[in-house]
């Protein structure tokens, strides 16, 4: 640099020129999936960050248009594939409710049962890999083994780990077995102690807490301009859950808290999702009590569900039903209707318009994840590189979702 | 319930009169048929009207009916925290018509608009960054419009000659499998194979 210029600048010309633009992704381990950030840095600050999605399209709502609504079911394990019957619920509740059918209350209270299920298979998956983003390699091994327990579960019950197709409109596939009942019983009753296990690794841990306190801070004013929903809203101290203030299913005969934060910060949203673990074990526990004493059928016997096994082989009118309903498939009739479910990662909602014939004629899935993955422009804004990773899991971003 | 959302359609009909078309409650929620060239106002108003507060968006599509000589529904869907209640708004759009971007009251639109641009070929004026959100790089056409093929116009793969990935016209092996099965006595409107024959 020549002498006689001012010496208060101290870049040289190749680093006035321009910031740094870098690929965060699509083969990245903390971009959980297929995300392409495009980051623009200066220095190690992120000045701008634009997100490349829709590496994991796979056009779910127009294959949709051209398949029977039970043929559409199983889309919906795939969307978000870490907590599958979650999203099966909420195609469900939309048939229900355009058709008008009552679900039986043991039916009820085994989707309950499920989703708390997969409400505890998402939060394990996403605070032990969020750990493993800022640091930590022990803590998805000891929730992935967790999670493997959870996920035989849904074996026994549906005969699939992940992709279940368990829930359906008008009740559930199957009955659970009461050696099930007993299994999972004795299942809640140990998890807590995983928990305390898991707490006692992260919660007051050092690095954990200098890389999660006070990065991605979100107030209520970035909640409703963002549209956030689910841990986005309740780490900031919004007391907003689906499941107690629009009450679907029978979830408001249950006891159980909804726990918020205070600060709105990386660190609180993984408080909120621990604690929420324990109460969907306690929703659990009190699912199974009641399913003792509830015995009784699992489908809405009627149009849009199969006969009885036993009754296709003396009738003829239920063979035919039988025949039918796997071939043209049952008819909703016209109308349109928005369900939302609170699924692990927030509010989970699919619109269908229906013509009255056996397909619908238009379904929009609402991805919670959608809308979080949006704002990580507004978020990660002036944190540093590495509190992106930090930032990417608190959002709980999984592509099948936001894809679709 | 359906008093109180009977109410709240009757208190913005009456504050904005111009923008609401009509209303109607149904399967327990409230549609408002708007007019396109009110929507940000309106927008503006359901988010800070204390009756209203619809502060978060929950939802904006669009649905497609070709028949119609306003091609397009848009739909936008809305949900209050602090009065638990929700509204859909819905419009019916020319398919040579623009939307208002909404995204100067909710920044959340963004995307949502970006999606239905991408999936319908929807534009929308005051978007600050109207480009093609789920699609591939240099997609073309509107894969959500009814008479877009499912199967897509393109298909690509990787080229062991040229070293890199190619793009080609779909070639199905076999014909794309699209049955029907809605029951000829119930009044579905196409010829069964083999009725063409006996007319002639």
């Amino acid at each position: 640099m020549a002498m006689d210029t001012k010496f208060d600048d101290v870049l040289t010309g190749e680093q006035k020129l321009r910031n740094f633009n870098i690929n965060f992704g699509p083969q990245h381990p903390a971009a959980h999936g297929v995300l392409r950030l495009v980051l623009e840095l200066d220095g190690e600050v992120v000045e701008r960050c634009d997100p490349h999605i829709g590496l994991l399209h796979r056009g779910t709502e127009k294959l949709m248009e051209t398949r029977t609504y039970l043929q559409n079911l199983p889309y919906f394990d795939r969307l978000d594939y870490v907590a599958p019957m979650n999203q099966e619920h909420a195609w469900c509740l939309a048939i229900e409710r355009l058709t008008g059918v009552q679900v039986p209350r043991r039916a009820s209270l085994i989707r309950v049962l499920y989703s708390e299920i997969g409400r505890v298979l998402n939060h394990l998956l996403n605070v032990t890999t969020q750990a493993m983003d800022v640091g930590a390699l022990t803590p998805p091994l000891w929730g992935f083994e967790e999670r493997e327990k959870l996920m035989v579960f849904y074996e026994r019950a549906s005969g699939a780990r992940l992709h279940a197709a368990y829930f359906r409109p008008g009740g559930v596939h199957q009955d659970l077995t009461p050696r099930l009942i007993e299994d999972i019983e004795e299942w809640a009753e140990h998890f807590p102690k995983v928990l305390d296990d898991l707490d006692g690794l992260l919660t007051e841990n050092r690095i954990f807490k200098q890389r999660n306190v006070d990065i991605g801070v979100v107030t209520e004013k970035d909640i409703l301009d963002w549209g956030f929903s689910g841990v986005m809203v309740r780490g900031s101290g919004l007391a907003w859950d689906l499941r107690r203030s629009q009450p679907y299913e029978c979830y408001d005969e249950f006891d159980f808290q909804i726990p918020v934060g205070k600060n709105g910060d990386c660190y609180d949203r993984y408080l909120c999702r621990m604690e929420e673990m324990r109460q969907s074990t306690r929703i659990i526990q009190q699912c199974l009590a009641k399913l003792r004493v509830e015995k009784g059928d699992v489908l809405a016997r009627g149009k849009i569900t199969p006969p009885p096994r036993a009754e296709m082989k003396t009738s003829m009118e239920a063979l035919i039903h039988h025949f039918k309903l796997y071939t043209e498939g049952f008819h909703v009739p016209a109308g349109e209707v928005y369900a939302a479910v609170e699924a692990p990662k927030g509010e989970f909602g699919v619109y269908l318009v229906a013509d009255g014939t056996n397909r619908p004629y238009r379904a929009k899935i609402r991805a919670p994840g959608f809308l979080h993955l949006q704002a990580i422009d507004y978020i990660a804004k002036g944190h540093l590189l590495a509190d992106v990773s930090a930032i990417i899991g608190t959002l709980d971003v999984v592509f099948g979702e936001i894809d679709r | 319930m359906a008093e109180a959302l009977q109410e709240l359609a009757a208190h913005v009909e009456m504050r904005q009169p111009d923008a609401i078309l009509g209303h109607r409650i149904e399967f327990g929620e409230l549609t408002l048929d708007v007019a396109p060239n009110r929507i940000v106002g309106l927008v503006e108003f359901l988010r800070t009207d204390a009756r209203c507060r619809f502060s978060s968006l929950v939802d904006i599509t669009a649905v497609d009916h070709p028949e119609r000589p306003a091609r397009f529904d848009m739909v936008y869907h809305f949900l209050s925290m602090y009065q638990n209640h929700r509204i859909r708004l819905k419009m019916q759009v020319r398919e040579d018509e623009t939307v208002a971007s909404i995204h100067s009251v909710h920044p959340s639109a963004n995307w949502f608009e970006r999606e239905v641009f991408d999936m319908f070929g929807i534009l929308f004026t005051g978007h600050p960054d109207l480009r093609r959100i789920l699609t591939d790089y240099g997609f073309r056409g509107h894969p959500m419009r009814k008479d877009f093929p499912t199967t897509g116009y393109t298909e690509v793969r990787y080229d062991e000659v040229q070293k890199r990935v190619i793009y080609e016209p779909v070639k199905l092996v076999q014909e794309y499998r699209q049955f029907d099965f809605l029951s000829p006595w119930e009044g579905a409107d196409y010829i069964l194979p083999g009725d063409d024959k006996a007319r002639t």
